[in-house]
């Protein structure tokens, strides 16, 4: 009788979950999110939900430019997301990297239109990137001076932190562009400060930016001193200080690098992808990269990942969206399901759920 | 005078958008849970809403308007509902991270709502739905009478069921066994399940109807405040991170979230009528640095109750962690 007053379902942590279930039950995440994508497919639009997939696949591998553009865009989000990685892995919720990366957009656009033309090329770029830098972390460093001292709510101080930027832009945009409805490219006659062509692109730039931050952000967080302070920051802040670590000293000095690194993505948006700033530049991608950065354990290597199979469902939308006449926040809703999938199996990898053995097994087992 | 009237005027409406909204957080983050899908609710909400009262009036004859107002209050919260239902069963049960979760949330509700909306919309740039000439429906004597009646009594209905959801919010917080047991688990999930309450079931209640009301924001926003239009809009999400705000704002107690709301509706039409009633035209450029006011606002709030650490302003003590009983 003792069995009846076991629960139906008991629930454990799991210690170090071994390598092989991480990816088996990410794999059966994806692979469920995907089929109950497919139902939604066919019984929203009754198409066929394999050829929507392939599709789909068109819009990121049809053909080279496409493949660049999808490149392109992976780059700032993923930049965005090695930057969030150590506030994260620190536990300090910045939700505040598309008002970071709007600032340092705006410093780089601020260099570009007054002194566009009257620096030296190589100084105009350095100006450019200081100043983008410098606007990122300051916008990082203000909520962490607050959260250290008083022990002010970051989640909510950066969000807040994103509108001030925002507004911030806007102002700055309607006195730019003066009296024509839109701010156009910038210095479109000279080009000052647009980031010069490299293997054909001027985004390419870019892209050899974000591959080698991938390394050193990942060899930061694992090897540095310092990465090592910010995961036992986040571990627990109590453990820390009785290590001797001054907590308020690595909780600002990671949001500086974390809004620095975000002022550097609004600087190579503006410089290499753009040439221009609206309140759209980051578009989104400091809230998605969030998730990236969340979602990959703050692995530089699986944000890359990440936020590739996200740049890919959104590209894969569009097409979907051209070619079968529905619109693109049919990726939103992708998006969306497959997040849930991947967020709820984390729920697996760190726990086991035991269901109450059955009263034959029991019974073999009292006999065995 | 009259400017201020109209500034009221406009005010109030705005308001209770994200008052509603504000609401339904105040009731989630009190039981621990902070849904940062806000925005993605109302935009169910909204959704919702909209098109079942448009769809009952496109396909019935003879539509009654009344039945039409409750059809789209019930959709819109049980719309709602299903999202933060979503957001509970991730978190509660599951365990996943709030934050990261109440993103994917407002990015899936965003997206539902947008992209069901194209095919209500099919080809228009906007649709809209008679209903809101009833959510519009003043009190009839009192809403003439003077300059006093226009600006309490000329609002549609679900401005003054706000005030009462409040009040009701208030009561049932402060001084009800339920509310006692609620603020228990949001400040130490451990010690209220020690003393016998069900935390699950508390969490998933509260959040599930904090997120019914929070959608409500976005009904009233599409079917009053809007007329009845709906549109393809990134207007929703901004709302929602207001209603997020003001959350703050109000300290998590439902009675201020009233006088906070229209504060907020003030602040936000600061620019276009500060400079008439100042008496002077500002450029273009300077009404973007107002319309900052409100999160300015917000942000010094917080610095405040973070400072003067006054207990009862503080948010609820477990908000944003997961709870599981064998870790302690």
């Amino acid at each position: 009788m003792a069995a009846s007053h076991e629960p139906l379902l008991r629930i454990v942590k799991r210690g170090e979950s071994p390598f092989k279930l991480k990816i088996f039950v990410r794999l059966i995440s994806v692979l469920l999110a995907l089929v109950v994508d497919a139902l939604f497919i066919y019984f929203v639009t009754g198409l066929n939900p394999f050829s929507v997939y392939t599709t789909m696949f068109q819009g990121t591998f049809s053909t080279a430019m496409r493949f660049s553009w999808a490149m392109r865009d992976l780059a700032s989000l993923l930049l965005i997301g090695i930057a969030l990685a150590p506030a994260f892995k620190m536990r300090f919720w910045n939700i505040g990297a598309e008002g970071q990366v709007l600032m340092g957009a705006l410093a780089t656009a601020a260099v570009m239109v007054y002194y566009g033309g009257k620096l030296p090329a190589p100084l105009l770029y350095t100006a450019m990137l200081v100043a983008a830098v410098f606007a990122g972390a300051l916008w990082g460093y203000v909520p962490a001076w607050f959260k250290s001292r008083l022990g002010t709510n970051e989640t909510l101080f950066t969000l807040m932190m994103n509108y001030v930027a925002i507004q911030i832009v806007a102002c700055c945009v309607n006195i730019w562009r003066g009296q024509a409805s839109g701010l156009g490219k910038l210095n479109m006659k000279t080009k000052a400060g647009w980031f010069p062509q490299f293997f054909g692109q001027r985004y390419n730039i870019n892209l050899l930016v974000v591959v080698l931050l991938v390394v050193l952000m990942y060899c930061y967080l694992r090897y540095s001193k310092q990465g090592y302070e910010i995961a036992v920051v986040g571990e627990s802040e109590n453990t820390a200080r009785y290590a001797g670590i001054n907590v308020g000293k690595v909780i600002i000095r990671t949001m500086i690098l974390s809004g620095a690194l975000c002022g550097l993505t609004g600087f190579l948006i503006v410089g290499g992808r753009d040439q221009t700033i609206s309140t759209g530049t980051a578009g989104g991608n400091g809230f998605t990269a969030i998730i990236v950065a969340w979602l990959a354990k703050f692995n530089t290597f699986y944000m890359a990942l990440i936020s590739f199979l996200l740049i890919f469902l959104e590209k894969g939308a569009g097409e979907i969206a051209s070619a079968y006449n529905l619109n693109d926040f049919a990726s939103d809703i992708i998006a969306g399901i497959i997040l849930f999938f991947i967020l709820g199996s984390e729920f697996f990898i760190n726990y086991k759920p035991i269901f109450r053995r059955s009263r034959h097994e029991t019974i073999t087992k009292e006999v065995g | 005078m009259d400017i201020l009237i109209a500034w009221i005027l406009r005010a109030i409406p705005f308001g209770t958008i994200i008052m509603y909204g504000a609401m339904g957080e105040i009731l989630t983050e009190k039981s621990g849970n902070l849904n940062l899908g806000v925005p993605g609710i109302m935009y169910l909400g909204g959704f919702a809403g909209f098109a079942s009262a448009y769809l009952y009036e496109n396909t019935v004859a003879n539509p009654n308007m009344v039945f039409s107002v409750v059809l789209a209050l019930c959709c819109a919260f049980i719309a709602s509902m299903l999202g933060g239902l979503i957001y509970s069963f991730l978190t509660i049960s599951l365990r996943a991270n709030q934050n990261v979760t109440g993103l994917a949330l407002t990015t899936f509700g965003m997206g539902v709502a947008n992209f069901f909306g194209v095919f209500i919309l099919d080809g228009r740039t906007a649709t809209q739905s008679m209903v809101y000439k009833t959510f519009q429906t003043k009190i009839p004597g009192l809403s003439q009478l003077s300059v006093i009646g226009q600006t309490v009594f000329g609002y549609g209905f679900m401005v003054y069921t706000a005030i009462i959801l409040a009040i009701v919010l208030h009561y049932v917080l402060n001084h009800t066994r339920i509310g006692l047991n609620l603020r228990a688990i949001g400040e130490n999930p451990a010690t209220a399940d020690a003393a016998g309450i069900g935390v699950t079931r508390y969490k998933y209640m509260a959040t599930c109807l904090g997120a019914g009301i929070s959608g409500l924001g976005g009904l009233y926003y599409v079917l009053d405040y809007n007329q009845g239009i709906w549109a393809t809009t990134g207007q929703i999400e901004a709302l929602g991170w207001l209603a997020v705000a003001l959350v703050i704002f109000t300290t998590w107690k439902p009675l201020n979230a009233i006088w906070g709301s229209y504060l907020f509706g003030m602040l936000y039409w600061l620019y276009q009528f500060l400079p008439t009633l100042m008496g002077f035209s500002v450029p273009g450029y300077i009404t973007d640095l107002i319309q900052m006011v409100p999160y300015i606002v917000t942000i010094v709030v917080l610095v405040m109750t973070s400072m003067r650490k006054k207990r009862e302003n503080q948010p609820p003590a477990s908000l944003g962690l997961a709870y599981f009983r064998e870790e302690r």
